[in-house]
C-alpha cells in the first residue's frame, strides 16, 4: 500500500459552507483518518424513517452525503436507483429532500452535502434551489452530471448562497480535464474510483485511482475524496490509504434494504478509513 | 455522386443550440465525447469514409429513396400537391439505418469493435444490429421490457442478426430507461465501446453527428424536386419528431436559407390523448426546458424536475424529450411544432394506406395527417413534402388491436375513418402512476 499522499495546496474556503467541509476532512486527518463520508437517498426506505437512517449514519460520519431521488439517475447503478424509486413513490422529491436535510441540521452539527442531477435544480430554477438549500443549512452540492464548464452559473450562484460544491473526476479523465474539475471545485474534489456507475463491486481495486490522485492534487485547492465500489471497512481501508475522504453509498441502500443494522455498519466502515 | 456531409451553422463550438444542448453527462464521457467528436470531423472529410458510406447507401440502403407524388392523397386534400419522401423504402424499413451505418462505419475507424444501441420501437435496435452485422461488431441493443413485449418481431430480428437484446425493467421499462441503461453500460465500457444513439438527442456531439448523417434526406429532396417541379424547395415539409431525427434530416439542409426562401417547416409532435390530458409526448407543446440523456432541451418534467413518462401511439415518438436544435428552431421560428393526436395519426395512416397503398409507420402517420389538413388551405401550385420516415409493418397488430374494421369495408374513405372510437390505451404502468 502506498503512503498517505499529502494535499498538495492548503483548502482555501471560499464559503461558509466549504468551510464547515474542510474543517471535517482536517479534523479526520488530525485524528489519522480519512474523512468518512457515507451516502443515503433522501426519503429511503420511507419518508418517515429516512431521519433514523440519517441519524445512524451522522453518529459515525465526517460528512453527510444526501441524494436528491431522481427519475433518471444515469450516473447511478441499480442499488442508487432501486432507492430513489422508492423514495419518489412515497413522495419524496427536491422541497422534501431540502426539508429534510434542514430537520436533520437542527439536530447536527455535521455538514451535510446534496447529491443532485442537475434537472431537479433547472426545475426549481437555480436562483431558488440555492436559497432552499441555504435556508436548509446545506453545505455543499455534488453534481455528477455536470462537468464544470457546462454551467458556470451554478457554481456562482452556490458561492452566493454559501455552498461548496464538488465536481467528480475519472480515471478516463485527461490531464487538461482533471486540471479544469480539480479548480473548480471549492468543497472537496470526488474521485470516481473506475469507469462505471455506482454501486458496490466485487474484487473492486484501486487500479488506477493512485496515479489519478496523484495528478488531481497538482491542481485540487480541495480534499480529495474518492467513491463507487466501496463496500466494506476493508475497501474503506484501502481507499483511506490514498484519499482524505472515502464515500460509501450503495452499500448502506443494501444494508437498509435487507433490515441490517445502520449504525454498526457505519461504524465498521468508519473504523476501516482509518490510516495505517 | 460523391458523397459530401453537410456544414451548418449550429451548434457553437461549445456544442450548444442557443440555450439548449450540451453535455450534461458524468465526467467519465467527457474524454469519449471529445474523442467521438475528434473522429468525427475527421471522418466528414475524408473521402475513404465518404465513399464507403455513399457505396453502403448505394448499394445496401437502396438510396437515393423516392420522392413520390401521392396524387390521389392530393385529390382527396383538393389544395397542395402532397410529395412523400419515401424513407420507408430504405432496407430495414425506416430512416434509422442512414446513421446507424454512418456511426457503426466510424466505430470501425476508431477501433472499436463493440457498439451498443438504445431503442423503443426496434427501428434503431435493428438498424444497429444490422450495420452491426454487416461490419463485423459485437452488438448489444438495450430495450425496456415493455418495448420487448410490444415488439417481440423485431427483437426477434435483432438476435437473428447477432445482437444481445438486454431487457431493461428500471423506471417505466420504455425508451428513455433503455436509453439510460445504454449510457450506463457506455460509461461503464468506455474504453472499448462505441454508442450507437439513434436520434438528434444526447450529448453533443450526437445531435449534430446524427443530423449531418440524416441530411442526406432533405439533400436528396432537393435534387429530386428540382427534376420534378423545377425548384428545390417546396412550400411546406412536414415531418414527424420524437427526438426528432428524420424531421432533421429533412428540415436541416432548408432550415438555414435566408427568410423567403425557406419553406415552411412543421414538425408533428405526438399529442397523444390530447395535450390537455397529460398523456402525450408533446415537449414543445407540453413540455418545459430541462435536462435528459446529456442535453437540454424542451422536455415532460414536472415541478421538481422529475421526468414524467410520455404517452404516443407509436413507440417510436414516445420520448420525453425533442432534440436541442429543434428547441431552437422551435424558439427562433424557424420551424413550427404542432401536436397530432393519436387518433389523428391513425386516421393518417388509413388515408395513407388506402388512397396510395402505403402503410407508413404509425410515427409518419402524424405527418401525414396534418399534410393532408395544411394541404386543403392551400393552393394546387403549391407543394408539400411529406417524410415518410418508415413503413407500418411494425405497427400492424398494434393497429389491428386499436381499429375495428367493419366487415367487407373495402370503399375510398370519407375524411371521417373508424379511428375515433378507439378504445382506451394500455393502463399506466407503476411507475407513471407513481409520477402522476
Amino acid at each position: 500500500m502506498t503512503a498517505p499522499a499529502q494535499t498538495g495546496a492548503q483548502p482555501q474556503a471560499t464559503t461558509p459552507g466549504a468551510a464547515r467541509i474542510h474543517a471535517a476532512f482536517a479534523r479526520a486527518a488530525q485524528e489519522g483518518r480519512a474523512a468518512f463520508i457515507p451516502f443515503m437517498t433522501a426519503g429511503y426506505p420511507t419518508a418517515s424513517a429516512f431521519p433514523a437512517v440519517a441519524d445512524a449514519l451522522l453518529t459515525q460520519a465526517d460528512l453527510l452525503e444526501v441524494g436528491i431521488p431522481y427519475s433518471d439517475p444515469l450516473g447511478d447503478g441499480p442499488t442508487i436507483q432501486r432507492a430513489s424509486e422508492q423514495a419518489l413513490g412515497g413522495g419524496t422529491s427536491t422541497r422534501h429532500t431540502l426539508q429534510l436535510v434542514k430537520d436533520l441540521r437542527a439536530r447536527h452539527d455535521t455538514p451535510i452535502v446534496i447529491m443532485t442531477y442537475v434537472n431537479p435544480i433547472y426545475a426549481v430554477g437555480p436562483r431558488e434551489f440555492m436559497r432552499l438549500a441555504q435556508d436548509a443549512g446545506v453545505d455543499g452540492l455534488i453534481l455528477p452530471d455536470l462537468p464544470p464548464d457546462q454551467d458556470l452559473e451554478i457554481a456562482d450562484l452556490a458561492a452566493e448562497h454559501g455552498i461548496a460544491v464538488t465536481f467528480l473526476i475519472a480515471p478516463t479523465s485527461t490531464p487538461e480535464r482533471v486540471k479544469l474539475v480539480a479548480e473548480a471545485c471549492t468543497g472537496f474534489l470526488y474521485a470516481v474510483s473506475v469507469t462505471g456507475v455506482t454501486g458496490t463491486r466485487e474484487g473492486a481495486a484501486l487500479g488506477e485511482v493512485p496515479a489519478m490522485l496523484a495528478l488531481a492534487r497538482q491542481y485540487a485547492r480541495v480534499p480529495v475524496a474518492v467513491g463507487f465500489g466501496v463496500k466494506d471497512a476493508e475497501t474503506a481501508h484501502q481507499v483511506a490509504q490514498v484519499a482524505d475522504g472515502v464515500v460509501v453509498g450503495s452499500a448502506f441502500i443494501n444494508a437498509v434494504q435487507h433490515g441490517q443494522d445502520v449504525g454498526a455498519l457505519a461504524a465498521s466502515i468508519a473504523e476501516g478509513c482509518r490510516k495505517d | 455522386m460523391p458523397l459530401t456531409l453537410p456544414t451548418y451553422p449550429q451548434p457553437d463550438e461549445r456544442g450548444r443550440y442557443g440555450r439548449f444542448g450540451g453535455r450534461y453527462v458524468p465526467e467519465t464521457l467527457i474524454p469519449a465525447l471529445d474523442e467521438l467528436e475528434q473522429a468525427y470531423l475527421t471522418a466528414k472529410t475524408d473521402p475513404a469514409y465518404l465513399n464507403e458510406l455513399e457505396r453502403l447507401h448505394r448499394e445496401f440502403v437502396g438510396r437515393p429513396s423516392g420522392l413520390y407524388l401521392a396524387e390521389r392523397l392530393t385529390a382527396h386534400a383538393g389544395g397542395a400537391k402532397i410529395y412523400l419522401k419515401r424513407e420507408d423504402q430504405n432496407y430495414t424499413g425506416a430512416h434509422k439505418i442512414n446513421n446507424c451505418l454512418a456511426q457503426a462505419l466510424l466505430a470501425k475507424r476508431m477501433g472499436k469493435q463493440r457498439v451498443v444501441a438504445e431503442t423503443g420501437a426496434g427501428q434503431h435496435g435493428v438498424a444497429s444490429a444490422t450495420a452491426a452485422a454487416l461490419l463485423g461488431l459485437d452488438c448489444v441493443v438495450y430495450m425496456g421490457a415493455e418495448d420487448i413485449r410490444r415488439q417481440e418481431l423485431n427483437v426477434f430480428r435483432m438476435k437473428l442478426l447477432g445482437a444481445e437484446v438486454r431487457a431493461v425493467t428500471s423506471g417505466t421499462s420504455t425508451l428513455k430507461d433503455a436509453t439510460n441503461e445504454a449510457i450506463r453500460d457506455w460509461v461503464t465500457n468506455v474504453r472499448d465501446t462505441f454508442y450507437i444513439l439513434g436520434s438528434v438527442v444526447g450529448p453533443h456531439p450526437y445531435p449534430a453527428m446524427v443530423r449531418d448523417f440524416q441530411s442526406v434526406i432533405g439533400e436528396e429532396v432537393k435534387v429530386q424536386l428540382q427534376a420534378l417541379e423545377g425548384t428545390p424547395t417546396p412550400d411546406v415539409i412536414v415531418a414527424c419528431v420524437g427526438g426528432g431525427s428524420n424531421a432533421i434530416g429533412i428540415f436541416a439542409p432548408y432550415a438555414y436559407l435566408p427568410d423567403g426562401q425557406r419553406p415552411r417547416l412543421i414538425g408533428t409532435e405526438a399529442a397523444g390523448e390530447g395535450v390537455d390530458t397529460g398523456r402525450h409526448a408533446a415537449s414543445v407543446a407540453g413540455g418545459r426546458v430541462g435536462v435528459l440523456h446529456g442535453s437540454m432541451m424542451y422536455l415532460l418534467n414536472d415541478a421538481e424536475g422529475q421526468i414524467v413518462p410520455p404517452h404516443s401511439i407509436s413507440a417510436g415518438l414516445d420520448y420525453p424529450g425533442i432534440g436541442p436544435e429543434h428547441c431552437l428552431y422551435s424558439d427562433t421560428g424557424l420551424a413550427e411544432y404542432v401536436p397530432v393526436t393519436d387518433a389523428q395519426a391513425l386516421e393518417g395512416l388509413q388515408l395513407c394506406t388506402r388512397l396510395e397503398g402505403i402503410i407508413p409507420a404509425l410515427e409518419s402517420a402524424h405527418a401525414i395527417y396534418h399534410a393532408v389538413e395544411l394541404a386543403r388551405t392551400m393552393r394546387p401550385e403549391q407543394t408539400i413534402v411529406v417524410n415518410l420516415s418508415g413503413r407500418g409493418d411494425k405497427d400492424v397488430a398494434e393497429v389491428m388491436r386499436l381499429l375495428d374494421l367493419p366487415e367487407g369495408q373495402s370503399s375510398t374513405p370519407s375524411h371521417n375513418l373508424p379511428g375515433h372510437n378507439l378504445p382506451h390505451a394500455p393502463s399506466v404502468t407503476a411507475q407513471q402512476e407513481v409520477q402522476a
